[in-house]
């Protein structure tokens, strides 16, 4: 082989070398512009046709019912049967995180199921909405809809409203959290008392922290306050601005 | 690579550039579609629950 055919083939093998770098890096960048963008963009369609099919099969009280407000019951709340897996069986809305803040919550916290395709999901073997203990809820902070990116907002004694297709079923923020990823205790019927008894029915959120990263977990906890039926009409803890919005879709 | 592209494609050169086109886009759309969803939850970018191990 002559000299300059050798030195073609090496100029041949850097270039192939390059352009594999440059398309790698292409690639990376791609998969950034896919996680921080796209899984929201297709995420909050899924999570908006999930609400509205359930929305859809059991409808919110009739616009005509006056008044609006359902009383505040404080008798046991309505048991709603342990879903199966990966099946939608209640949705979120969370007044501090806006008039329009409404997500699935779905069992089971896989993330291929649950949590990268229909919203929040609900830590299997935990309490239902209302019942002594924890329910216990998982839910992306940034990608994929995120829907508890806005977490650190909430203040003690805001408003948590779990709607199944019967209730209402409203909690109250108590106290916010970040501990490590390995922090069971937290969704412990107990919160943070793993072998106590548990004689309240509490509510708690987890998601990631700090934002793009998941070195910790932010935990919200909140506590049981009362339930309404849905045929009476809205929960005042939703506040005038997402019952007048409901009222209009309804 | 993608030299040897150029030189395969047919027709003159603004039709090449519209074939690549074509073919980045579709490159993309496989990316968006399958490879990002398939590998995302494989990688530790993105963990909200709380588990005895992680």
């Amino acid at each position: 082989m002559s000299a300059e055919r050798r030195r073609s083939v090496a100029f041949g093998v850097v270039g192939v070398v390059g352009e594999l770098m440059i398309t790698t890096g292409v690639l990376l960048a791609l998969f950034v512009v896919w996680q921080l963008w796209w899984t929201d963009v297709e995420a909050e369609a899924v999570h908006a046709r999930i609400v509205a099919d359930f929305e859809h099969a059991a409808p919110a009280p009739a616009p005509d019912i006056a008044p609006d407000i359902a009383p505040a019951q404080q008798g046991p709340p309505p048991a709603i049967a342990v879903p199966g897996d990966a099946t939608t069986f209640a949705l979120l809305r969370v007044p501090r995180w806006g008039e329009d803040y409404v997500v699935p919550i779905s069992e089971g916290v896989g993330r291929k199921t649950v949590l990268d395709v229909k919203g929040i999901g609900h830590y299997p073997g935990t309490a239902m909405p209302g019942q002594i203990g924890n329910f216990a809820l998982a839910g992306h902070r940034q990608t994929y809809g995120r829907p508890f990116f806005r977490a650190p907002e909430l203040q003690p004694g805001d408003a948590l409203v779990v709607e199944s297709d019967a209730a209402w079923y409203v909690y109250r923020v108590t106290e916010s959290l970040i501990v490590s990823p390995r922090a069971v205790e937290v969704i412990a019927p107990v919160p943070g008392q793993p072998a106590a008894q548990p004689t309240e029915a509490m509510i708690t959120l987890t998601t990631c922290h700090p934002l793009y990263t998941t070195r910790q977990r932010y935990v919200v906890h909140g506590v049981y306050e009362s339930w309404s039926a849905k045929a009476d009409g809205y929960p005042e803890a939703l506040g005038s601005e997402i019952i007048a919005r409901l009222e209009k879709e309804a | 690579m993608y030299g040897w592209l150029w030189r395969h494609l047919p027709g003159p050169a603004a039709v090449r550039v519209l074939q690549l086109g074509v073919l980045g886009l579709a490159a993309v759309a496989a990316c968006f579609l399958w490879l990002f969803p398939a590998i995302a939850p494989s990688l530790p970018f993105n963990q909200q629950t709380v588990e005895e191990t992680t």
